[in-house]
């Protein structure tokens, strides 16, 4: 018997204002499983998490959670699910007048009443697999965006989710920071029995560590699989972005009036063809 | 000439309606701190730490400020009262006018730009930089952990920081009145202590401050948690904290001191 899926987000629809972003999106994210969801930016892929962590409510379909509505959750409702799903934010989101040490203790004192003895054998064992248990001292501002994300992930992961959010885990970090990284969010995805959804953009590295992507763009999943499925995908934007090819269906300019028109060059000709 | 009127109405009334609004919302925006108190109540150490960023790191400007502003009531108080031949009455003076107004209201003006604009800045940049939706993603409420212990750190210090600012005050016009000019100390202090009621001057003055405390931070902490998370967001709302202030502290002085002075008549 197949189990469940963690999250299935059915024909989701989202906008800001009057602009779509999202048009009818379904996906379903089996547990123990790292997903990705990529696409160019813009294309409503953050704001995507940010439905399934219940932040924004769908203004169609629907958003579940472990057998549960996201959208229709009261608050309390949502801070009793959020306890066990965590998010890593783009830039790690630490607090900066918090050393690592209490960075990584904040969930656990704020959620629960172990003792200082037992906070502290929690963090330095979540430190130690991040590779940071040196660090723990260390101001946010004294760590490097490397850091700062193991540092992040540490404390995502600190009260053992089932549910992992990343958004954009790979953004602005160097090769060697990206490998650490991407192979911590598999490690410690296996390893605590968690699943992952991982918003990126980054080809390379999120084929390498994840189970299935859904593609997504123009606020419509456009093509999903495994990696080496998405790898061969004949589907023109998905193969345009996975190659990372400047000619393709998503275009290089930003809709504009005419180029000529707008710096005067038309007008320009006209008196010589008068 | 008809467009520019209309557009001159337009943003007359746009900017009437924000203005509506932002009262609006920062009533709301009290309502939640008060119920997101239990927190601070319960954890009294966050308020703590909060008074030490807002109160203690504050002290220095106040102390340095009541001590000038005592010192210049002193010299011009004196030149006006010996004209009367009421120079022993300057300690009189100057302590009325601190406890009564100068204490509670340039200290709230202070507070404001020293502590206000400070906490407006925090949860601004906490904001932009994705830590308040972090906390919340980890199922621990900004209003509880961040704005309500900032919100009761202020009303703490304010009435204690307009206290300090008077008794330094009293303190630069004795150092003036009597060291300098040689007023009888005798006098300085016992015409304050018969014209200083309790009621009426001292209690009044940490009512005003009490007022104050709560006007300012609720500014200072609405603007950081309302601000746009960009740069120029931030750095306008620490502008707004501090004009918003003054201002608010300036108007409920004048309603304060009408219904404070009805009372003593």
């Amino acid at each position: 018997m197949s189990e469940a899926p963690l999250v299935e987000i059915d024909a989701v629809q989202f906008g800001y204002g009057r602009s779509p972003v999202l048009k009818g999106i379904s996906m379903r994210i089996p547990r123990g499983k790292i997903v990705a969801i990529m696409g160019g930016s813009g294309c409503g892929k953050t704001t995507l998490l940010r439905l399934v962590s219940g932040q924004l409510k769908p203004t169609a379909g629907s958003v579940r959670l472990a057998g549960e509505t996201v959208h229709e959750l009261d608050r309390e409702g949502l801070y009793r699910l959020r306890r066990r799903m965590s998010m890593l934010f783009q830039f790690g989101a630490l607090f900066t007048d918090l050393s690592v040490y209490d960075n990584v203790a904040f969930p656990l004192r704020e959620h629960t009443e172990l003792s200082e003895e037992m906070v502290r054998d929690l963090v330095l064992l979540k430190l130690e697999a991040v590779g940071l248990r040196g660090a723990h001292n260390l101001m946010p501002s004294e760590l490097s965006g490397g850091m700062a994300r193991r540092v992040a992930l540490a404390r995502a992961v600190v009260m053992d989710p089932m549910l992992v959010l990343y958004d954009e885990p790979f953004a602005g970090l160097d090769p060697i920071s990206m490998s650490v990284v991407g192979s911590l969010i598999r490690r410690l995805n296996d390893a605590l029995g968690a699943t992952s959804i991982l918003v990126t953009h980054d080809v390379v590295e999120s084929m390498q560590i994840v189970d299935y992507l859904y593609f997504v763009a123009d606020g419509r999943v456009v093509g999903e699989g495994t990696p080496d499925e998405i790898r061969a995908s004949a589907t023109p934007v998905v193969h345009q972005f996975v190659h990372g090819e400047t000619d393709g269906p998503v275009p290089f300019h930003y809709p504009a009036p005419d180029y000529a028109g707008d710096v005067g060059l038309a007008a320009a000709k006209e008196p010589a063809h008068a | 000439m008809l467009d520019r009127v209309k557009l001159a109405l337009g943003r007359l009334g746009h900017n009437f309606i924000d203005g509506v609004w932002r009262v609006g919302a920062m009533t709301r925006f009290f309502a939640q701190v008060i119920a997101a108190s239990g927190t601070s109540a319960r954890r009294f150490r966050l308020v703590m730490r909060e008074v030490y960023f807002t109160g203690v790191l504050s002290l220095i400007i106040i102390v340095v400020s009541g001590l000038f502003v005592g010192m210049v009531l002193g010299l011009q108080g004196f030149q006006t009262l010996q004209r009367y031949g009421a120079q022993e009455s300057i300690g009189v003076l100057v302590a009325l006018s601190l406890v009564r107004e100068l204490g509670p209201v340039v200290a709230a003006l202070l507070f404001a730009s020293r502590a206000g604009s400070a906490i407006t800045a925090e949860i601004g940049l906490m904001k932009a930089t994705e830590q308040l939706t972090a906390m919340d993603m980890m199922a621990v409420s900004p209003m509880s952990r961040v704005i309500a212990p900032r919100f009761w750190a202020g009303v703490i210090s304010m009435p204690v920081l307009a206290a300090i600012f008077s008794a330094m005050g009293i303190f630069g016009g004795y150092l003036v009145g009597v060291v300098l000019i040689g007023v009888d100390n005798g006098a300085f202090w016992s015409q304050m202590q018969a014209a200083v009621d309790f009621r009426y001057d001292v209690l009044n003055g940490v009512v005003k401050s009490f007022v104050f405390g709560i006007a300012v931070t609720v500014i200072a902490t609405f603007e950081g948690f309302d601000a746009p998370p960009t740069a120029e967001g931030v750095s306008g709302a620490t502008t707004r904290t501090v004009v918003s202030s003054a201002l608010t502290i300036l108007a409920l002085d004048l309603v304060l001191t009408a219904f404070m002075l009805r009372g003593d008549a």
